[in-house]
């Protein structure tokens, strides 16, 4: 008997729990980007889970999740490369210290 | 008939362009010869016009069609018939010796050219307003007279009080013309059409109606302004201020008349409602007593001239409310000729005394320059009405119409009559008789040049036989030349009438000599002292001045400075309150913007719960 649908639900939930803290806490820019993608992640589980239990005859819920990951590769791309600049910019990727455009 | 008529008013435009645009290179001579000459050809065309109507020819009449707007069709056309021809020929003749005088009396002047042209867009105003056939027309002769008689009295804007006086004159004929575009719409929207033919029309049918009475006062309240009535008088004396030609032309022989004309033009509406002919003869009455009463003090020989104009414009204005159609005409003509006359004898003498123009200093001036002491007393004698003089003619019929309308305007009028003697005779006496007051100016005097004193001699010819004369030249009788609608209005001739014209002002030219030729000045001063109130109200001009400075003046200053009050505080207020708001608001909400990536996504966080909660809220 495989396993039933809330257990995905809720391991989706805690991942993007834990990916929310983490870009919400960490003040290490690369740091917030991995838990950005944690949370990416936990939305691809809802997605497969809800597309393999209430539509199984369908593929919307996979397409839909390699989307998502694709743009989340192209987003780590930008976003790894912003942090390069960053570090060789000012030597530090404090995400609390990159505040020009404050108001 | 020629066929040209339409040329009268649209020569002297042409001169004007010309004049605006290669006047200096024209020269000094060349320049004013174009807008004479011009002025001339205008004068011929309009004496052929004349005399072909004395031979019985139909009058001309040539129009176009220039707009529509809905149902009102404008056309646009100048008219000469008998009215027309007595008052062109007058215009024309004034304007042509004006402007060769004016050659003499401006050389010199920083401003030469800017001055003919201007006189020359003048004339071209004036005789347009004359040949108009429609109230859109005419008010557009009316505005260009406007025009120009406000840069010409400024034209020594230099000076700051002759620019102020230019102002006057401008605001208050504008507050007189308003009169005009109310009388237009009104018109318009009653009668359905600005041509005067249309207009009369409508009006035969409809006499007595409220808008007839209405649009008659408003018309006159127009004339009011412009031929300087009380109580928008104030401006004509102030308008001494320009140069002496231009009173000549503009604020005695021709542009003043223009509000008389007004009157007498729109006569059938004015007739149509009897209350509007009664307010024109009263108003004409008061001005020409009360004219006649300030002119007696002035001690400026051009004011004196200002005074007596407008008090000539008050006959005429009775003359016309009385029934007097052909009178009042008839002496918008010969006060034409000889006040233009006595206007540039004041400017010959002003101009040999190098800008003295009080009379107190003048004196014995009949030696130095004969000529202009002359004609200056053929045109006193005939604004006095003595006979054979031009002014004796005309001023008699006012009175004889006066006399058999209404007895207390008779009065008036002979009263005026006698005071009008009295002051000339007294501006004459002390200009140009006794000792010379002022040994330094009269030193200096001298006659003035042939191109001066040619054009004196030239207005003086009509202002000594026009009304002798006037019947052999218009083949009949002025009162049925200026017969009003077909019919001849004729008063029986009354030796009484004529016994009061004539001894009135036989005895004011007496009374005048004696005062002030043969009775000593201390005896005089005595006299003044003795009536010190009456003195100082009349030299004052009834407080005239005084009082609209207080009431209009000041009223309006007032309501500008409150309405100054609210755009700086109210209107600005708002608008700057307005922005003043956006940067508070800005200011505040900038500090949301606070540089902290991680704060902007707790808000997102925050922002996308409360959303869900809010959407399970609802959707549950």
């Amino acid at each position: 008997m495989p396993l039933p649908l809330p257990y995905f639900l809720v391991l989706g939930a805690l991942m993007f729990a834990v990916g929310a803290w983490g870009a919400l806490s960490r003040s290490n820019a690369v740091r917030v980007l991995m838990s950005i993608e944690l949370m990416l992640n936990a939305v691809n589980i809802n997605l497969v889970a809800f597309n393999r239990y209430l539509t199984p005859s369908e593929l919307t819920g996979q397409i839909f999740s390699i989307f998502v990951i694709t743009i989340a590769a192209a987003e780590a791309a930008l976003g790894l490369a912003i942090v390069l600049m960053i570090a060789r910019r000012r030597g530090a990727i404090d995400i609390n210290k990159i505040n020009t455009l404050r108001g | 008939m020629p066929g040209s008529m339409w040329l009268i008013p649209v020569l002297p435009f042409a001169a004007s362009a010309v004049l605006l645009f290669f006047g200096r290179r024209l020269g000094a001579v060349l320049g004013p010869l174009v807008g004479a000459a011009a002025t001339g050809t205008s004068f011929v065309l309009s004496l052929l016009g004349l005399l072909a109507l004395r031979g019985g020819a139909p009058a001309y009449h040539a129009q176009i069609r220039w707009a529509e707007v809905g149902d009102l069709s404008i056309r646009m056309g100048f008219m000469f018939d008998k009215l027309e021809a007595a008052v062109v020929t007058m215009v024309t003749f004034a304007s042509f010796f004006i402007q060769l005088y004016a050659m003499g009396y401006m050389r010199g002047d920083a401003k030469y050219n800017r001055f003919f042209t201007i006189v020359s867009l003048f004339t071209a105003g004036m005789l347009t307003t004359v040949m108009a056939d429609n109230l859109l027309l005419f008010t557009l002769g009316w505005e260009i007279m406007g025009f120009a008689s406000f840069s010409l009295i400024g034209h020594w804007f230099e000076k700051i009080e002759n620019a102020w006086a230019a102002f006057k004159a401008f605001v208050t004929t504008r507050i007189g013309d308003l009169g005009l575009m109310a009388a237009m719409f009104l018109l318009a929207a009653q009668a359905g059409t600005l041509q005067f033919d249309g207009i009369f029309e409508a009006v035969e049918g409809a006499a007595g109606a409220w808008w007839v009475t209405l649009a008659a006062l408003f018309l006159f309240w127009a004339a009011v302004g412009k031929s300087a009535q009380l109580p928008l008088h104030v401006w004509l004396p102030d308008a001494m201020a320009g140069p002496t030609p231009v009173s000549a032309l503009i604020h005695a022989a021709t542009m003043v008349a223009a509000g008389v004309f007004l009157v007498a033009r729109n006569y059938a509406l004015f007739e149509a409602s009897g209350t509007a002919l009664d307010v024109v003869a009263w108003v004409g009455g008061v001005t020409l007593l009360f004219a006649a009463v300030v002119a007696v003090l002035q001690e400026d020989i051009k004011k004196v001239l200002a005074y007596s104009t407008m008090s000539q414009l008050g006959y005429m204005m009775m003359a016309l409310g009385v029934g007097g159609y052909a009178a009042g005409v008839f002496h918008v003509v010969t006060h034409g000729y000889f006040k233009a006359l006595l206007f540039l004898g004041a400017g010959s003498v002003i101009h040999a005394l190098h800008h003295e123009q009080n009379m107190h200093r003048m004196g014995g001036l009949f030696r130095r320059m004969p000529v202009t002491a002359v004609t200056f007393i053929i045109g006193m004698l005939a604004l006095a009405g003595i006979p054979p003089f031009a002014g004796y003619y005309s001023k008699d019929e006012i009175l004889l119409a006066a006399y058999e309308a209404n007895s207390a305007l008779f009065w008036i009028g002979s009263v005026g009559a006698l005071l009008t003697a009295f002051y000339m005779t007294r501006a004459v006496v002390l200009t140009f008789f006794g000792r010379p007051r002022d040994k330094h100016v009269f030193e200096h005097a001298h006659e003035s040049p042939a191109v001066m004193t040619v054009p004196l001699l030239a207005l003086a010819v009509p202002s000594l036989l026009y009304g002798l004369l006037a019947p052999q030249l218009l083949g009949q009788p002025v009162h049925q030349w200026l017969a009003f609608g077909g019919h001849a209005a004729h008063h029986e001739p009354s030796s009484f009438v004529m016994a009061v014209a004539t001894g009135v002002a036989v005895a004011g030219i007496l009374l005048g000599a004696v005062v002030f030729g043969v009775v000593p000045a201390a005896s005089r001063k005595a006299v003044i002292s003795a009536l010190r109130p009456l003195y100082t109200v009349i030299k004052n001009k009834f407080y005239f001045d005084e009082l609209y400075q207080a009431v209009f003046v000041r009223g309006t200053r007032a309501l500008a400075g409150v309405a100054g009050v609210v755009d700086r505080y109210v209107i600005d207020g708002l608008v700057n309150g307005a922005a003043a708001l956006t940067v508070f608001i800005g200011s505040q909400t900038r500090r949301l913007t606070n540089g902290f990536a991680q704060a902007y996504m707790l808000v997102l966080v925050g922002g996308v719960v409360l959303g869900i909660i809010v959407f399970q809220a609802i959707g549950g």
